[in-house]
């Protein structure tokens, strides 16, 4: 049996949960919501993150749209996504939720707008 | 003179949930003011997800987090005027404002709810001894220039102070390849979410050094490195200790205040442990019919306990406007006893109680395994045990009404009760 401490990220409140692991199964413990129990689990499996940042826009009345990835993708990915949406632009005007990157590096994550911005 | 039943100071989300509560309850005649170009406050240059996993059940951006409420105010048709600065409130509840369209302007208000959120404390705030160079910025400044603007503010950073703002950013700017050489933090622990260290911080292996911080700033016209060292246990530097980072950019997260310039001036009772108004349960400040939410009030690390708290206001400034607030003199007073550093609210209106009362309060240093309990006389009204809190994260504790129900009970006491 292992023991493994770690903290919950899944939203703030931040619960200190522990992971139980014996050779077929993991006990979460500490969690206030299942969510944290997926986010523990899925820690020690397979560790994602969702990514959010800006991409260049133009003739809006700000220089940057805020993106984020519509789902979490492998922590090892985060750079190379990084990369490829600093390597675009978009024009104004544009909706929340529209996709700006479908199917990123392969993925099954599409990378979305995270608000709204008009064109000016 | 133009009129209207509810002035709303600030179109942040404080602003937005107060307003939107209140026309839910029954007022038509509102309207919002905001010097900024557009609504959303802080929320606007918060691109990071994290919000909104109560309110909506789901994780959003704060950019995601205030269109949703934006959106409200337009389905609801709330009044806005932009670009407007409130230059002054009166105890007549007169609002001045100005605007370059408009010009100088008096808005005679029926209620006034307070949203003007915080301003972070800058390099004067600390004193750092050294040069005055260029590349210093408050982490907020710095998040908006990255995240609004798209510059970046330099390549090699170094960060002090370890609120939520300085730790987002030290992720910000390593994504968009500058390199965090280290967060120092002159306390013990640090003073963000423990979800921040863990997602900013260690995944990036960056260092978190505590019981640090920077004694010295290099560089004439830019910054070329910080003097770091450790402190002993009265904050002060140890000389030996002291190691040079070279950086050309250093990034101050040491705090907000809120901004409470107009709330002052009208002599409207301040806390000087939140550096907001006194407020009772309802969010009334000294001053009756003039509410207040949000971080004017006290610095909120959750959004969402800043739109519960702000539909509370609202909601209570609809009722003031149609008479229904009691105001009798019938209060409980609140202490913070040991171990909590302050609550809000401050008293208790027992006859405009709603059916329960949430306490917000922050705790004064890291305790482990510890209840928080709520007492009056020797009396225990409530208890919540609690694994681990810190002064970083804000304490919620709900009270339900039949505790003060024909009771005599003229003040509470929360307080941290040590060992299990
Ligand atoms: C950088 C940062 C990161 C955060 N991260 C998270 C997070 O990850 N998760 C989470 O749940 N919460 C987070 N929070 C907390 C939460 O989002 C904020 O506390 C909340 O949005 C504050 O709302 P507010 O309306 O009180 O203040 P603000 O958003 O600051 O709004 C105040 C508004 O009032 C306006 N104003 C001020 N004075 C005047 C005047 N005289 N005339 C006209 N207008 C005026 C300002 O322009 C501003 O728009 C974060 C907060 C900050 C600061
Ligand atoms: S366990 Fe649930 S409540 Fe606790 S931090 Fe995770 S998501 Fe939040």
């Amino acid at each position: 049996m292992k023991e493994e401490n770690i903290i919950c990220i899944a939203c703030p409140l931040g619960c200190n949960l522990q992971i139980i692991r014996n050779r077929s199964s993991i006990i979460i413990k500490g969690n206030r919501c299942k969510k944290g129990e997926d986010y523990a689990i899925r820690e020690v499996t397979n560790p994602t993150r969702i990514l959010t940042t800006t991409v260049k826009i133009n003739n809006s009345f700000l220089n940057r749209l805020p993106v984020r990835t519509n789902k979490p993708i492998p922590k090892d990915k985060i750079f190379k996504c990084m990369e490829l949406i600093n390597s675009i632009e978009i024009d104004a005007p544009v909706k929340i939720g529209d996709v700006i990157l479908k199917k990123t590096l392969g993925l099954n994550v599409d990378v979305v707008a995270s608000r709204s911005m008009k064109k000016v | 003179m133009l009129e209207y039943d509810i002035v709303v100071i600030g179109g942040g989300q404080a602003g937005l949930a107060a307003a939107i509560e209140a026309k839910k309850n029954g007022i038509d005649s509102i309207i919002i003011i905001e010097r900024d170009k557009e609504l959303g406050g802080i929320l606007q240059q918060c691109i990071h997800n994290g919000f909104g996993v109560h309110e909506f059940g789901e994780e959003l951006t704060g950019t995601e987090y205030a269109e949703r409420f934006i959106d409200q105010v337009n389905t609801y048709d709330i009044e806005c005027k932009l670009v407007t600065m409130v230059l002054r409130i009166t105890n007549k509840k007169i609002v001045e404002v100005v605007n370059s369209e408009d010009g100088y302007m008096c808005i005679k208000a029926k209620s006034i709810i307070l949203a003007m959120g915080c301003r972070e404390r800058t390099r004067g705030a600390i004193i750092i001894p050294g040069t005055r160079p260029s590349g210093i910025f408050t982490a907020g400044a710095a998040q908006r220039i990255i995240n609004m603007e798209g510059y970046l503010i330099g390549k090699k950073v170094f960060i002090l102070g370890s609120g939520d703002i300085g730790l987002i950013m030290a992720r910000r700017l390593t994504l968009e390849g500058a390199k965090v050489l280290g967060v120092a933090e002159i306390l013990e622990y640090s003073s963000g979410l423990s979800r921040n260290i863990v997602q900013c911080l260690d995944d990036f292996n960056i260092p978190l050094l505590l019981g640090h911080t920077v004694t010295s700033i290099l560089g004439k016209d830019r910054i070329e490195g910080v003097v770091v060292a450790k402190v002993d246990k009265n904050r002060k530097p140890i000389k030996e200790s002291e190691k040079i980072y070279e950086c050309d950019t250093l990034l101050l997260s040491v705090g907000l205040i809120p901004e409470n310039e107009l709330s002052k001036d009208v002599k409207i009772r301040i806390d000087s442990n939140t550096g907001g108004p006194i407020v009772n349960q309802i969010m009334e400040t000294s001053i009756n019919g003039i509410f207040a939410c949000g971080n004017v009030v006290h610095v909120h690390d959750l959004a969402d306990y800043v739109s519960e708290e702000s539909k509370r206001a609202g909601r209570n400034a609809a009722k003031y406007v149609k008479g229904e607030i009691k105001n009798s003199k019938n209060v409980i007073g609140i202490i913070s006893g040991k171990g909590i550093r302050y609550v809000v609210p401050h008293y208790i209106g027992v006859d405009d109680i709603e059916e329960y009362i949430d306490l917000f309060m922050r705790v004064d240093r890291v305790y482990e395994n510890i209840r928080l309990s709520v007492i009056s006389e020797a009396e225990i009204l409530k208890e919540v045990f609690r694994k681990r809190v810190c002064p970083g994260e804000m304490q919620k504790i709900k009270l339900p009404l039949f505790h003060f129900k024909d009771r005599k009970i003229s003040s509470i006491k929360i307080e941290v009760r040590e060992g299990g």
